[in-house]
């Protein structure tokens, strides 16, 4: 059974029409990528996932239960993180304290615990600030604990990021454009570590614009266009497949012989 | 009296107040869609009108102390933008809702330094207290039929301002995306000047025009910008046409309650509305999406 | 803007010192870094109280005790304000329903009850307390302590009631909601006989607390009360900064920072925002119920706007967030205005304050105080961007073009 199923999805602004009949499902263990031009609804379908927009039409489903029309606190407490376009770090706080926040959803003292200092609550603490330095390390910044995250330079407050969203032990984590802005080196690094957290048996929805690291990372691809999915398959078949040529490359899916050179710059981007 | 004319009597005097309603409406409309800021202190500025007006009667003809009351607040208006509200961005939302409060204690402590805490009133623009003239069945004063004149007038004609001349034109591409404006060349320090400008005189007026009636005070700020918030929100947030209708409301509701309860409750009912109003329908009766939610959807 | 007074358990140091040999060293200063604050407050009570005993000014200890009280409300406020990132113009009217409760209860004659059945029951509870007024004559009264639970019981409610529907809504509309509460409230009081109307309530009785303390305006029980209400500073301070710095605080700070991203992280900001909005109104009202006992009534003055203000303007001046600061600025400006020291500008004042501070200082005039001090206490001090600053680019204008982005459903 799919991990996340999204079905007949929906949602438009005003009079335009963002995202429509979207259906995909994300399979356990998967390592799934969302591509398309610009303003081909990406972002809109992460927030519908999230909750932060509400489908106008369709199903979300996450292992089984429905996520449609869930409030985002909800929506991650089922068992989604996700990273946002621009790095959404808490700059009044230090990194340690971001992810630290990042753990949230995995601790339990409230209010009254906290203002007293139960024994349990002292415990748990602990527990907190040790789970999210072992994030820390594991997305490499151990030394920047301290530093304020307004701070940072972007790079790393992607991997904090990073790191918070991966505290909370979700089930499926959404990457919205990690690689943004990141050059060739640290591009290929995030490639790495997105297979490391794979195997941690993290499933990983992303949406992306570098062509490589799409094509070298996911296990499959769905492509949107206009907010409707065109293509959703393997890379080597999408790579091929005319209609994403002819979206990305414009007008010429018609000519076999372009559609080659196209095919051949596809796979060299 | 007959029953339907106590009733058309109450409806009128509902009018009167809710026009001086609508009046800060408006003006809270104009400052927060320029700005992003809600001005707690605009009751401040219909105060200081009348205040400002009463005082220049005792030198000057009643049309020349109005105007000049309205010309002076305005220009008052304008500077606090430029002392407090130029650098915007630095601040938070919450810092910026500070300084208002902190401006409405401060206008209302000078005002009792400068006049002082006894009630005062400008005189009746024609007639006197006693004057009636007959509207629709019922029996008012000359003064209601200014109130609702002149701020009528003054509403269209902001209306016409914003929607046909070009600084209005800009004053609301302002409003609804600053950073195109800004790209667009419209120099947004003047469009906010303006903005606090403009709805420091519209109170002001109003504060004239309401004086005879409601006597002028200088407490008298906080419970308008109150009511005039809750007219604005009923309204909506944002759209400055039905802030009028909102305020309108907001005074016939608080008219009506008057009829029903003790007169120590006749404000209660105001702001019953407004925390009805929050409670159930935050963007208002025309309210544009989601003006005042968290979270979109 | 946070005070960074180092609790021991949320101090950042290098992991890899973690566990060494000198940890054990840098546990145990950070530990008195952390205890600093509440010892210098402490002696600094005490020299107040032993210098005014000395120059016989002893009077001056009634003013400080209810600038302590004011205090304990500034402190609930900074919660809200400097954490939920909300503001509230109501804060005067939760202290003085509070005080009103307490107050009503406490003198209000329900001998009528003397003849049915309840009353033995009710008394042998110590819910009912027979006494005597003023006057000598005989009343049966609500004991002050069912009195107090009345308040905090009421409280509670009316914050919910106020608090739910407006914390979903964005900053100015709480200020408004709250605003309007608090001139409902100062008006029905006004307008109220069993309240007193404008003369408010007098002859309110001590308050017998556990032992010998009691809350009570006597000359003799000065000394004890100002010292109990020192405590009570005390005890909410360290209450308060249990719950900063801990996951509930990190929640509330990224409620702050910025909404849409906590509820990311699986917090319920609602909730979270309701709650320390009730907490706060429950400080208040607290404060307010020891005051009344204390100076023996309560006027409807205590929930007017322009106290609300005054609540604002001084959580404000202390740097909002700063828990030490706010106690420290709260109870020398309040202090100075108990005094007439303000004069009949009074008002106008706190009102300059509010916009002064957050024009030039909006991280409160004590944050240098406090590097200074942090330096001699022999930390580094990384620069964190200022509270008011970074927030601007989460909510102002970047955030309303972000929205009309939303809305034209770029992807």
């Amino acid at each position: 059974m799919a991990l996340l199923e999204v079905t007949n999805l929906r949602r438009s602004f005003g009079g335009l029409v963002a995202v429509q009949q979207v259906s995909f499902a994300v399979k356990a263990g998967q390592i799934k990528a969302i591509i398309g031009p610009n303003g081909a609804g990406k972002t809109t379908l992460f927030n519908l996932i999230c909750g932060l927009l509400k489908p106008e039409r369709g199903q979300i489903t996450f292992r089984g239960e429905s996520l449609s029309g869930l409030e985002p606190y909800r929506v991650a407490r089922a068992g989604l993180s996700r990273t946002f376009q621009n790095p959404s770090l808490f700059p009044c706080m230090s990194v340690l304290e971001n992810v630290m926040v990042g753990r949230h959803r995995r601790s339990r003292r409230e209010f009254f615990a906290c203002a007293v200092r139960w024994p349990g609550q002292a415990r748990e603490e602990r527990a907190i600030r040790q789970a999210a330095l072992e994030q820390l390390d594991y997305v490499g910044l151990t030394d920047l604990a301290a530093c304020p995250a307004g701070a940072l330079a972007f790079g790393q407050r992607r991997m904090v990021e990073l790191g918070r969203a991966l505290a909370a032990e979700p089930e499926l984590l959404l990457l919205d454009e990690p690689a943004s802005g990141l050059n060739t080196r640290e591009k290929e690094d995030l490639g790495e570590l997105i297979r490391k957290i794979r195997q941690r048996g993290i499933t990983i929805l992303l949406v992306e614009h570098d062509m490589s690291l799409v094509m070298g990372l996911s296990d499959e691809i769905l492509v949107l266009h206009n907010g409707t999915p065109i293509a959703e398959g393997p890379p080597a078949m999408v790579r091929n497949d005319p209609k994403v040529i002819g979206v990305y490359l414009g007008g010429e899916s018609q000519h076999v012989a372009s559609g080659k050179e196209s095919q051949m710059r596809l796979r060299q981007s | 009296m007959t029953g339907e004319n106590l009733a058309l009597q109450y409806l009128l005097s509902g009018i009167t107040k809710g026009s001086v309603y609508a009046a800060v409406a408006v003006g809270f409309n104009l400052i927060y869609s320029a700005t992003g800021v809600l001005n707690l202190a605009q009751g401040e500025f219909v105060m200081l009108g009348g205040m400002v007006a009463v005082t220049l009667a005792q030198y000057v003809a009643l049309p020349v102390a109005v105007s000049g009351a309205v010309v002076i607040v305005a220009l008052t208006g304008c500077l606090l933008e430029i002392l407090f509200f130029r650098k915007l961005d630095r601040h938070s939302v919450l810092h910026l809702i500070i300084i208002t409060i902190g401006l409405s204690i401060v206008l209302q402590e000078a005002a009792l330094h400068i006049w002082d805490e006894k009630v005062r009133s400008l005189p009746y623009f024609t007639g006197n207290e006693v004057s009636s003239v007959h509207f629709l069945g019922a029996t008012i004063s000359p003064q209601v039929l200014w109130v609702l004149g002149t701020v009528g007038v003054t509403v269209l004609a902001l209306q016409g301002f914003l929607h046909y001349t070009l600084q209005g034109r800009a004053m609301r591409a302002c409003s609804s995306n600053p950073e195109a404006a800004m790209l667009a060349g419209i120099n947004l320090r003047t469009m906010r000047t303006l903005a606090f400008g403009l709805s420091a005189g519209l109170g002001a007026l109003a504060g004239c025009v309401i004086s005879p009636i409601t006597m002028t005070q200088y407490e008298m700020g906080t419970p308008l910008a109150i009511k005039g918030f809750a007219g604005a929100i009923l309204g909506g947030l944002g759209n400055p046409m039905a802030g009028v209708l909102g305020g309108l409301l907001v005074g016939v509701l608080e008219a009506a309650s008057v009829s029903r309860l003790p007169a120590a409750y006749n404000d209660v009912a105001a702001f019953a509305v407004l925390l009805l109003v929050l409670f159930v329908r935050p963007r208002g009766l025309f309210g544009a999406g989601n003006a005042g939610s968290v979270r979109e959807g | 803007m946070k005070s960074r007074g180092g609790n021991p358990k949320s101090e950042i140091r290098n992991p890899k010192e973690e566990g060494g040999g000198s940890g054990g060293n840098q546990g145990l200063r950070a530990i008195g870094a952390g205890a600093f604050p509440f010892a210098l407050f402490a002696l600094t009570a005490i020299g107040a109280e032993v210098g005014m005993r000395a120059t016989g000014t002893e009077y001056c200890l009634t003013q400080l005790t209810m600038a302590l009280y004011y205090a304990l409300v500034t402190l609930g406020l900074c919660l809200v304000m400097g954490y939920a990132g909300q503001v509230s113009l109501g804060h005067g009217a939760f202290f003085a329903l509070g005080g009103y409760t307490s107050a009503v209860l406490t003198t209000h004659d329900v001998s009528w009850l003397q003849g049915g059945t309840l009353a033995p029951w009710l008394k042998s509870a110590r819910l009912l307390v027979a006494r005597q007024d003023s006057y000598g004559s005989s009343l049966l009264t609500v004991s002050p302590w069912a009195a107090f639970l009345a308040a905090m019981v009421l409280v509670t409610a009316v914050a919910c009631l106020i608090g739910y529907p407006a914390l979903r809504l964005r900053g100015h509309y709480l200020a408004m909601a709250t605003l309007a509460f608090g001139v409902i409230v100062n008006k029905m009081l006004l307008a109220s006989s069993l309240a007193g109307a404008a003369d408010g309530i007098n002859g309110v009785p001590e308050w017998h607390l556990a032992g010998g303390l009691t809350v009570s305006g006597k000359g003799l029980a000065r000394a004890q009360n100002y010292y109990l209400a020192c405590a009570m500073v005390l005890l909410t301070v360290l209450v308060l900064r249990n719950l900063v710095h801990s996951r509930v605080g990190r929640a509330l700070q990224a409620i702050h920072d910025g909404e849409t991203y906590a509820a990311a992280m699986g917090i319920d900001t609602a909730r979270y925002k309701l709650k320390v909005f009730v907490l706060s109104a429950l400080l208040a009202a607290m404060a307010g119920v020891f005051f009344t006992h204390y100076t023996g009534g309560i006027s409807p003055s205590e929930a007017g706007a322009f106290k609300s203000v005054r609540y604002v303007a001084l959580a404000t001046a202390g740097g909002m967030g700063n828990l030490w600061g706010v106690a420290v600025m709260s109870t020398a400006l309040n202090y100075c205005s108990l005094r007439g020291w303000f004069g009949s500008y009074d008002n106008a004042v706190f009102g300059a304050l509010l916009i002064l501070l957050v024009s030039l200082a909006p991280e409160g005039p004590l944050k240098p105080l406090g590097t200074w001090l942090r330096g001699l206490a022999g930390k580094r001090w990384v620069p964190r961007p200022a509270a008011g600053e970074r927030r601007a680019a989460s909510e102002t204008t970047a955030s309303r073009a972000a929205e009309g982005r939303a809305g034209r459903g770029a992807a």
